[in-house]
C-alpha cells in the first residue's frame, strides 16, 4: 500500500489514542457509578416508592373502579359527556383485548413523568424568561436533549442506576421535558409589556407580577407545552421498555423481535388511545380555564 | 413661585444603550442625537429636562412620536431609571428609594393610565378596578365596594362581571381611569390615555376628565401628541422635541407666543377660535363712562376714540350710551341726570368665553363688545379687529 497522505485521507488521530480516551472516560465513569451509584439510587428511592405505589393502586383496584375514576376525572376536566363516553368505550376495548394491565402500567408511568416534567420544567422556564443569560445557557442544552438519540443517554443512566423504573423515568423526562420549558419561557416573554408595566406601576412586587399577571397570561402557551410533553412521553414508552420499563412498550418490543404484526398493532393502538385521551382532556381543560378569552379573541 | 411644586424634575438625562454613563461627557458637551448615535451607538432619549408641576394642576407634556414623552412620564414612577438627574415628588427624592420603598411609593402616591389600557385580560372589570388595592393587600369586600363606587362614577355600572375583551375601547379606558382613581393616589399619570380612542369618544372622555378634576383636584400629568387635546385639558403645557423641552407655559402663551419655529409650525393648525378665551385677546376697557349727568357724560365721551361708551355705575355695567342720543338729550337739558331711557342695551360677553362662541355676537353689532365678569365689572372690550387679528393670523399662515 502506498504511503497515506493527508491529501487523500482525512488526518485521523492514532487508533491507540482513541482507545485510550475511551478507556479512560469509560473507566472513570464506571468508577464513579460504582462509587456513588448506591447513593444516587437512594436519592431516587422516594420517587421509586411513589411510582410503585401508584402503579399498584391502578393495578390492584377493581378495573371498574379505576374506569369510573378515570371517567370522573375526564368529566371534571372537560365537562363534556361526549368525551367522557368515548373514553369509557376506548378503555373497555383496551381491556377486552387483554391490554388492561399494561395500559395501567403505562398510564401510571406517564402520569408521574408528566407531573415531574411540569414540576421541573415550569420553574426552569420561568428562570429562563427572567434572565437572558439563563436562556442562553439552557437553550443549547434543550437542543441537545431533543436531538441526541435516546439510546445514547440511556447508556450512562443504565450504567449508573441499572435497568428498571427510575432509569426509564429519567430517560422519558429528558426526552419529554423540553417543550414545557421552551413554551413556559416563550409564554412569559410574550406577555403584553403594557399589562406588566401597569402591574409594576401599581406597585406589584415580583411575586405578585409572576403569579398575578405573567403565569396566568402565559397559561395557554404553557398548556400547549404540557400537551406536547405528554405526547413525547408517550412516544418514549417503547424505547423505555428496552431498559425494563413494563407497560405497553414491552409487547411492542417483543413484536418487533418476533414479527408479531397484530400484537404490535394492538398495543400501538392502545398507546394512541392513551395519547388521544390525554390530549383531548388537557386541551378541553385548558380551554375551559381560559374563559376570559371568550368568543371574541379566540374561536 | 411661592407655591411649592409637587413634582420637580431637575436636569434629567436619559441615554439608551449599552454603556450610557460612558457617553454622558459627550452629551454634556452638546453632542446631537444623530451625532451620538453615529459615533457611539447610544440613543439620546431625554436631554436636560427641568419641570415643576404644582399641586392640583393638569400638566400636559406634548410631543410627536419619538420626542421622548412616554419615556419622560415613565421616569415619574421610575418604570425607567434616568441616566442622570433628580426627581423630587413631594420633597422626596425618588431616586433614593430602595425596592420596597419604591413599591410603596407606586402603590400610594401615583397611579397610571395607559394608551392601550393595560388591563388584565384574565380578570373581570371589577377585579381590574380594584387591582391597585389588591396589590396593597386590602381585603376583598372593602376593595370591591370601593371599585363598585368608582365604576359607577365613570359610568360603567352593571359591567362589573364582564371581562375587558367584552368592552369597547372607550369603556376599557374608563375601566383604566377607574382603576387609577380607586387607589386615591394624589398624582395621576396619563400616557396618551385617549389617543387610541376615536374622536367622538375621545372628546367625551376629555369632558369626563375635566368634570372629575373639578371634583377631585388631582395632580395630573397628561401625555399627548394632539395639541387640541393639550390646549383643552392643560393648565400648563410643555412641548417636547427630540428629547428636549422646547417651551413650557400656559396654553395661550404657547399659542400666541411660540418660542421656536417648531412650536409655531405646531400651533398654526390649531383652531384658535376654539382654544382661546375672550380674555386673552380683548383690549383694555377705555370706553368707560361713569358720569352722573348728561353733560358730564358728553365730556367723557369726546375723549373716547369712538362715538359711544359703556355706562358703568356702582352696580357695574349697565349698557351702552350713544353720542347721538346724548347730544339730543343735552339740547333739552345738559344738567339732567342720566336716566335709563338713554341707555341702550348691549349684551356683554364673559372673559372666560371661548372665542368661537362669541363670533356671532361680534358680527351682529357695529359696536365693540363689552367684556364683563361675573361680578358685573367691565374687564375689557372685544372688537371685530381683535378677532380678525388672532384668527386671521393663523389662517394666513396655514394657507
Amino acid at each position: 500500500m502506498a504511503e497515506k497522505s493527508w491529501l487523500t485521507d482525512f488526518p485521523q488521530m492514532e487508533r491507540g489514542d482513541l482507545i485510550a480516551i475511551r478507556k479512560t472516560l469509560d473507566g472513570a465513569y464506571r468508577d464513579f457509578s460504582r462509587e456513588y451509584g448506591d447513593v444516587i439510587e437512594a436519592v431516587f428511592d422516594p420517587l421509586l416508592n411513589f411510582l410503585i405505589w401508584f402503579e399498584r393502586l391502578l393495578l390492584q383496584s377493581p378495573w371498574w373502579l379505576v374506569l369510573g375514576a378515570i371517567t370522573g376525572l375526564v368529566y371534571l376536566a372537560s365537562r363534556s359527556w361526549k368525551l367522557s363516553g368515548s373514553v369509557v368505550v376506548a378503555l373497555l376495548a383496551i381491556g377486552y383485548f387483554g391490554m388492561w394491565d399494561n395500559t395501567m402500567r403505562t398510564l401510571s408511568m406517564i402520569t408521574v413523568c408528566t407531573l415531574l416534567a411540569i414540576a421541573l420544567g415550569v420553574p426552569i422556564g420561568i428562570a429562563m424568561a427572567r434572565s437572558d443569560r439563563v436562556q442562553n445557557i439552557v437553550t443549547p442544552m434543550l437542543d441537545v436533549m431533543q436531538t441526541m438519540p435516546a439510546f445514547v443517554y440511556l447508556i450512562p443512566v443504565v450504567m449508573l442506576l441499572g435497568i428498571g423504573k427510575i432509569p426509564g423515568l429519567i430517560a422519558v423526562i429528558i426526552y419529554a421535558i423540553p417543550p414545557v420549558i421552551r413554551l413556559t419561557n416563550l409564554g412569559i416573554r410574550l406577555v403584553d409589556r403594557e399589562v406588566l408595566e401597569a402591574a409594576t406601576a401599581y406597585g406589584a412586587n415580583p411575586f405578585q407580577r409572576l403569579f398575578g399577571v405573567q403565569l396566568p397570561l402565559a397559561m395557554p402557551t404553557i398548556m400547549a407545552g404540557i400537551n406536547q410533553t405528554i405526547m413525547m412521553a408517550l412516544a418514549m414508552v417503547v424505547i423505555a421498555s428496552m431498559i425494563g420499563v413494563k407497560g405497553l412498550g414491552q409487547p411492542v418490543l417483543k413484536s418487533i423481535t418476533n414479527q408479531y404484526f397484530t400484537l404490535g398493532l394492538l398495543n400501538g393502538l392502545a398507546i394512541v388511545v392513551l395519547a388521544i385521551i390525554f390530549d383531548r382532556v388537557s386541551q378541553a381543560w385548558a380551554k375551559r380555564s381560559q374563559k376570559h378569552l371568550g368568543e371574541l379573541s379566540h374561536g | 413661585m411661592a407655591e411649592q411644586a409637587l413634582i420637580e424634575i431637575c436636569e434629567l438625562y436619559k441615554v439608551f444603550g449599552k454603556y450610557p454613563a460612558s457617553v454622558m461627557s459627550q452629551v454634556h458637551e452638546g453632542a446631537g442625537k444623530d451625532e451620538l448615535l453615529a459615533e457611539t451607538g447610544h440613543t439620546l432619549g431625554l436631554r436636560d429636562i427641568n419641570l415643576k408641576i404644582n399641586r392640583g394642576e393638569i400638566f400636559v407634556i406634548m410631543g410627536l412620536s419619538g420626542s421622548g414623552k412616554s419615556t419622560l412620564i415613565r421616569h415619574f414612577n421610575r418604570l425607567i431609571d434616568p441616566t442622570e438627574g433628580k426627581i423630587l415628588v413631594d420633597g422626596v427624592d425618588v431616586m433614593e428609594l430602595n425596592k420596597k420603598e419604591l413599591e410603596q411609593f407606586r402603590r400610594h402616591k401615583m397611579s397610571m393610565v395607559f394608551q392601550r389600557f393595560g388591563l388584565l385580560p384574565h380578570k373581570t372589570v371589577l377585579e381590574n378596578v380594584s387591582y391597585g388595592l389588591a396589590v396593597q393587600g386590602v381585603k376583598k369586600p372593602v376593595r370591591h365596594q370601593k371599585a363598585t363606587e368608582w365604576l359607577e362614577t365613570v359610568g360603567l355600572k352593571g359591567y362589573e362581571q364582564q371581562y375587558p375583551s367584552q368592552l369597547s375601547g372607550g369603556q376599557q379606558q374608563r375601566v383604566g381611569l377607574a382603576r387609577a382613581l380607586c387607589t386615591d393616589a394624589e398624582i395621576l399619570l396619563m400616557d396618551e390615555a385617549f389617543s387610541a380612542l376615536d374622536p367622538l369618544i375621545r372628546s367625551e372622555m376629555q369632558d369626563q376628565l375635566i368634570e372629575l378634576q373639578d371634583k377631585l383636584h388631582k395632580t395630573i400629568v397628561f401625555i399627548t401628541h394632539d395639541l387640541d387635546e393639550a390646549l383643552r385639558l392643560g393648565d400648563k403645557i410643555a412641548i417636547l422635541k427630540d428629547g428636549e423641552l422646547v417651551q413650557q407655559g400656559k396654553p395661550e402663551e404657547i399659542l400666541l407666543n411660540p418660542a421656536t419655529e417648531y412650536v409655531e409650525a405646531f400651533v398654526k393648525d390649531v383652531n384658535r377660535a376654539r382654544a382661546l378665551t375672550v380674555e386673552t385677546v380683548m383690549n383694555p376697557p377705555i370706553s368707560r363712562i361713569t358720569a352722573n349727568t348728561i353733560g358730564e357724560a358728553l365730556e367723557q365721551m369726546k375723549k373716547l376714540p369712538e362715538d359711544y361708551g359703556y355706562y358703568v355705575n356702582e352696580d357695574g355695567y349697565q349698557g351702552i350710551l350713544l353720542q347721538e342720543t346724548l347730544e339730543q338729550a343735552a339740547e333739552d337739558n345738559a344738567e339732567a341726570a342720566l336716566n335709563e331711557t338713554l341707555i341702550e342695551e348691549l349684551e356683554a360677553v364673559s372673559p372666560d368665553a371661548i372665542l368661537e362662541s362669541v363670533i356671532p355676537e361680534t358680527l351682529d353689532t357695529e359696536y365693540h363688545l363689552p367684556v364683563v365678569d361675573e361680578e358685573g365689572s367691565l374687564q375689557g372690550e372685544l372688537s371685530r379687529s381683535n378677532l380678525a387679528e388672532v384668527l386671521g393670523d393663523s389662517s394666513r399662515q396655514a394657507a
